[in-house]
């Protein structure tokens, strides 16, 4: 795959899906703290979300970037636009920000890492809500 | 190595009369917290205040510096 099939791959993926995150891991198994809490807010709206790991190839970063212009993971867009990394994802869930972008009730409790998300954890993990991550690998 | 001083005093600089505030998250001189309030940031979305600051970095943003986390805010409100 050559850098300018990732980037229109990415640009596809940002159309296509009204709420897209690209992280480092998965839900499932975030591989950075950041990403982890970014798709934890997520997770506890109760929302669907497409998921993409950037790790499995360094270009994936470099053309999500130019792209975004936004230089770190993770990067949440909804309905095509950038809405933010951890910090700008998390300060709006807990000002029920992201709720009314996303269209969901704000819940009740703090967001939590998922239980099930753990280095050790002998749980099958289940899908991620799209589950597209590694079609680029 | 960048130090928590040395991003603050870049962050002055680019954006005049700002007051920052930066820690070192992990003693380990990579990532980093910044909490910024500047008048530049009047009437921009939290993702433009932010890119502002991140332009002050470029390239280092993922690099050097390889997490930067930002707390933005203007004098008179939250936002």
């Amino acid at each position: 795959m050559t850098g300018a099939e990732i980037r229109s791959f990415l640009e596809q993926a940002i159309q296509e899906n009204p709420v897209m995150l690209f992280m480092k891991g998965t839900p499932d198994q975030p591989a950075c703290g950041f990403s982890m809490r970014t798709s934890a807010a997520l997770n506890s709206l109760g929302v669907k979300y497409a998921a993409l790991d950037i790790l499995p190839d360094p270009r994936i970063r470099q053309e999500l970037s130019e792209i975004s212009q936004w230089p770190t993971i993770p990067q949440l867009f909804v309905d095509g636009k950038l809405v933010g990394g951890c910090d700008i994802v998390t300060e709006m869930y807990e000002t029920g920000e992201l709720a009314e972008l996303l269209g969901v009730e704000q819940p009740e409790e703090e967001p939590e890492a998922p239980a099930h998300g753990g280095a050790g954890d002998e749980q099958a993990p289940s899908s991620p809500p799209l589950g597209i991550e590694n079609r680029l690998s | 190595m960048p130090s928590p001083d040395e991003l603050k005093s870049r962050i002055e600089a680019a954006l005049p009369g700002s007051q920052v505030a930066v820690e070192d998250l992990t003693g380990g001189g990579d990532h980093f917290r910044a909490e910024i309030v500047s008048e530049r940031f009047e009437g921009l979305s939290r993702i433009d205040q932010h890119k502002l600051v991140y332009d002050v970095f470029g390239a280092e943003v993922g690099g050097p510096i390889h997490a930067l986390s930002l707390k933005t805010s203007t004098p008179g409100g939250s936002q």
